[in-house]
């Protein structure tokens, strides 16, 4: 039993070959309905909201109504779990009917799937219809996904901004800081206040990598890979920043939250006076969760905050492909971009250009009313660049050496 | 016939061994393999040391492995150290079966409910602290005091002994039947001794040999938990097991190399631990015997037995309170500190949950009740084989059961998903009932071996002499006898299957929802009073299985005091 077992793996590390059966073809999509109609898509995104899982429950009725198609959402805790079920597909040679047809991913992930040939290629998504309406123009990270080229293996579904809050039943708006460097006095004058998840959680290295762009003498640097010489005398900066803010810390930056709902409760507990998210209507959707007090209010710097665009991506092996698109170019819909942009519903900025929509469309977004706690896009402020994620690995490494490692 | 009897008994080993082998020499390979470079899908085709050489200039990698051991030990010895002074000084009172019936429902409670109990009862923002703020303490806001996540761990142990109490509690109790308690102390007391000194002289030796294996899974549980780890226990840096769980899970995937080569060191910081603890086991048994020799009698033991009772009281009180405040979160609107109570009250996330949690409840009740019958089937007719033959399960198909209880779950999973997909097992219902069972085996397996083996053999002596045949001295005899310790160890293994999560969510790809899949991907919102409704819906069904393994032997024994599985009936 066991040798068997054993040889099996065994042959299934050694002639794990690509078999392709015919694949769906975007630029014929009355063909990929016509091939979608009957299957399921299993679509694996983080199941940590209600709210966005709720969305997807209302998603899952429409396709079957309009598409005949069926959507589970396979709630995650990690998207890693996923990309991980995709390797381990690989290594068995199961290279066609894989399990994961449709995975909501940005960023690194992103970026290691298309590095390691994880992803349905050749690039689809510009050839979907809906694509027609995408904001390429006023919303770059649409085709670059942290620096990485997105090449149509990957579908736009929402935009991010680094947003700050606070509540201002106890923190006057006037005392807020306005940058990075307004942040660490801040921090001097009200120690034990601020914190950020523990790198390499996404929304805390998100932070660190604000605080670079900020401080970084020549951030043109940061859009190409990191140079082994060019790495301490970019950074440098950024840690004498982090050298200076991390006594000032909640618990003396001797622990962190874990990642971003783990901040905002501490917010909601009185225990720190400033966090952030990258979604502007998260605070809406918290005070609407009664997660947040009513009182909380959004702020961003005015020179600007990260912003990045988040995807759905179909893996190599999927095995309903066919649904997998039409389910991207449905997400992709002026009507499901203005519900997720809702803030009762979820609260996701869209990725579509507004005035390219018809008029009935435009009506939708029109009639959306803001959050109580959301800016209006016009007060957002600039838009900064992600890093390329090189930055990312070197600064995380960094990071854990000289703070998460208790030396 | 008694050929063929044999010969299934002898089926036993063999089907443990069939069950366990392949998802677990797949499962090592799956790691060890990548530990040493080789996984041709991530680019890997040499083997070469530099994982290992990645792993150790990973910063923080000494002291986790410091922590996991420390944190693993101390909420061992912790929790051995009150199961002792408590069952020395009650048992066989009227008492004790009180505090016993009180505190084993709490095995019930999954490991991070009962972390995040504590959190909300003992973190600055917690309960105690809204208690007497602000007008003890003066506090508006919560402190800034390191109380949860301490770099030492405290937290982290402290929690971890309040759930594994319970478990060695209710392992204990089955034990105790076959110790002759009343008997013994009653001599020892004839001879001058002390109760507790009674007790550790002439019973705990026998008692500790039958919850042993128990106490090594608990070590080995302490040593490589993520989830309370993650909840508890410090962060920066983090115990070893989170770091290797968070490698596991870098965007990067060629960090799966690095973290495969950190799931070996955690094999190994968990055999490090065992050891250490044989050790304990050695220097603990040396201090008794010359404890002995001396022969102090120790009359005055009263300030000991009522650390004993307190510690168990305490045990119990907290992590009820922490259920406590869970349900109060669960339906909690605004609660802003240092308000004791709720603004306002709602039953928003029940309600939600109610209208999609019945699917998710269905599929863990048949996965748990088929991998529990299953793991129970082949323990007994592995024990049944043992008792056949006077040998014991052979070392290697020991160490086999009891390898999914060490080997952490974050590096053996990649290989058991590996397994599954190349033995084209599917992702069905079938697959997940099979993968469960490599880990509701061992639970089950060490729930009864003591107990089974402790069982006095003269009572199947005399069945043979009244002319019964050995079939029916095993079904008419032993399994009545031990029906206590069967249904615990049902009770155990259902829990534990209900409980699994990432196995669940690999080997069915998320096809199959169970309560603790859908716990985990809510609770990672962060949303208490989701954390809240979610922790009792995953607690609901090993309750009940922990109820039931409860009444089960109370219902049929009712004219069988001895039977009864609690030590209730001693003491009269």
């Amino acid at each position: 039993m066991p040798r068997y077992f054993a040889a099996a793996l065994l042959a299934a590390f050694l002639f794990s070959l690509p078999a392709r059966a015919a694949e769906p073809d975007p630029s014929r999509w009355d063909a990929v309905l016509a091939e979608a109609r009957g299957q399921t898509v299993y679509f694996n995104a983080w199941g940590g909201s209600e709210a966005i899982n709720a969305y997807l429950d209302w998603a899952a009725g429409e396709l079957a109504r309009r598409h005949g198609i069926k959507l589970v959402q396979v709630k995650v805790d990690d998207t890693a779990n996923a990309v991980g079920r995709v390797v381990a597909e690989k290594a068995a040679g199961k290279d066609s009917g894989g399990s994961v047809d449709l995975i909501w991913i940005n960023g690194e992930n992103f970026a290691a799937m298309k590095k390691q040939d994880l992803l349905f290629s050749p690039g689809w998504a510009e050839k979907l219809p809906n694509f027609a309406y995408v904001d390429a123009a006023e919303k770059p990270t649409v085709r670059t996904d942290f620096t990485v080229p997105v090449g149509g293996l990957e579908s736009p579904w929402g935009m991010a901004k680094l947003v700050f809050f606070y509540d201002e039943a106890r923190t006057p708006a006037a005392t807020l800081p306005r940058s990075a460097k307004a942040l660490l006095d801040w921090a001097k004058a009200n120690p034990g206040r601020f914190t950020y998840p523990q790198p390499p959680d996404f929304t805390g290295s998100s932070f660190l990598k604000q605080v670079l762009v900020e401080l970084a003498e020549d951030p043109s640097v940061l859009a190409r890979p990191v140079q082994g010489a060019t790495f301490q005398a970019t950074a440098r900066p950024l840690f004498d920043y982090l050298d200076a803010l991390n006594p000032l810390m909640w618990r003396g930056g001797k622990a962190f939250p874990q990642n971003y709902p783990a901040m905002k409760q501490l917010l909601a507990d009185k225990e720190i006076d400033i966090a952030f998210a990258f979604n502007p209507a998260e605070a809406s959707s918290a005070i609407a969760a009664g997660e947040l007090p009513d009182s909380v209010r959004s702020f961003v710097f005015p020179a600007g905050t990260l912003a990045n665009t988040h995807f759905v991506a179909i893996p190599y092996n999927a095995a309903a492909k066919a649904a997998a698109l039409v389910t991207a170019d449905f997400l992709l819909s002026p009507e499901a971009q203005a519900r997720k942009q809702d803030p009762k519903v979820w609260g996701d900025p869209t990725v579509l250009s507004i005035a390219r929509l018809d008029a009935a469309d435009r009506a939708r977004f029109d009639a959306l009313e803001l959050g109580v706690a959301t800016l209006p896009p016009a007060a957002l402020g600039p838009a900064l660049a992600e890093p390329d994620a090189s930055w990312m690995e070197r600064i995380e490494t960094e990071w854990k050496r000289r703070y998460g490692a208790a030396n | 016939m008694a050929e063929r009897r044999t010969a299934l008994y002898r089926l036993g080993p063999v089907l443990a061994v069939a069950l366990l082998a392949g998802p677990l020499l797949c499962g090592l390979a799956g790691t060890v393999l990548p530990a040493f470079g080789y996984l041709p899908a991530l680019g890997g085709r040499t083997l070469s040391l530099d994982p290992f050489r990645q792993l150790l200039a990973e910063p923080g990698l000494a002291r986790g492995a410091v922590l996991a051991l420390t944190t693993g030990l101390a909420a061992t010895a912790l929790s051995v150290a009150v199961i002792f002074l408590f069952v020395a000084g009650w048992a066989g009172t009227r008492l004790f079966s009180r505090i016993v019936h009180l505190v084993s429902p709490l095995l019930a409670v999954p490991h991070a409910a009962a972390a995040f109990g504590l959190v909300f009862l003992a973190a600055p923002s917690g309960f105690i602290a809204r208690l007497i703020s602000p007008e003890l303490t003066g506090w508006e806001r919560p402190p800034d005091l390191l109380i949860v996540n301490d770099p030492a761990g405290l937290a982290m142990s402290a929690g971890l002994a309040a759930k594994e109490i319970p478990f060695l509690m209710l392992i204990a109790l089955a034990a105790l039947p076959q110790i002759e308690v009343t008997r013994t102390l009653a001599i020892a007391a004839s001879a001058g001794y002390g109760r507790m000194a009674g007790f550790l002289l002439a019973l705990w030796p026998r008692l500790y040999r039958q919850i042993r294996l128990a106490v090594f899974a608990v070590l080995a549980f302490g040593t490589s938990v993520v989830d309370v780890g993650v909840i508890l226990g410090p962060t920066a840096p983090p115990p070893l097991a989170v770091q290797v769980t968070r490698l596991m899970q870098d965007p990067d995937l060629s960090m799966r190399f690095t973290a495969s080569a950190g799931a070996l060191l955690q094999l190994a910081v968990t055999g490090l631990a065992l050891l250490a603890w044989l050790g304990l086991e050695h220097v603990g048994a040396m201090l008794r015997r010359q404890m002995g020799d001396r022969g102090r009698r120790f009359r005055r033991d009263a300030p000991l037995r009522l650390a004993g009772l307190g510690a168990i009281a305490l045990t119990a009180l907290v992590t009820f309170a922490g259920l406590g405040l869970l349900a109060l979160w669960s339906v909690a609107g605004q609660w802003p500190f240092p308000d004791a109570l709720p603004a306002s009250l709602s039953l928003d996330s029940w309600a939600s949950a109610a209208s999609r949690i019945g699917q998710p409840l269905w599929s863990s009740l048949s996965v748990g009740l088929a991998a529990t019958a299953t793991a129970l089937a082949v323990t007994v007719l592995c024990l049944a084989n043992e008792t056949e033959t006077g040998r014991r399960t052979g070392t290697g198909a020991a160490l086999l059961i009891y390898l999914p209880l060490i080997v952490p779950q974050a590096g053996f999973l990649f290989g058991l998903q590996l397994l599954f997909l190349v033995a084209g097992l599917g992702n069905g219902w079938p697959a997940l009932v099979l993968s469960h069972l490599v880990f509701v085996l061992p639970y089950v397996f060490l729930s009864l071996a003591d107990p089974w083996r402790a069982l006095d053999r003269r009572y199947e002596a005399v069945a043979a002499g009244l002319g019964k045949g050995r079939l029916a001295a095993l079904t008419r005899v032993r399994l009545p006898m031990l029906t206590g310790a069967l249904a615990t160890a049902a009770a155990v293994g259902f829990a534990v299957s209900v409980g699994l999560y990432l196995p669940t969510l690999l080997v069915a790809a998320g096809r199959i929802e169970t309560v603790t899949t859908e716990a985990v991907a809510l609770a990672a919102g962060g949303n208490r009073r989701v954390i809240g409704v979610y922790a009792f819906l995953q607690l609901a069904l090993p309750a009940a299985g922990f109820a039931i393994a409860t009444a089960v032997p109370a219902l049929l024994f009712r004219q069988r005091r001895a039977l009864r599985g609690g030590a209730s009936s001693q003491g009269r």
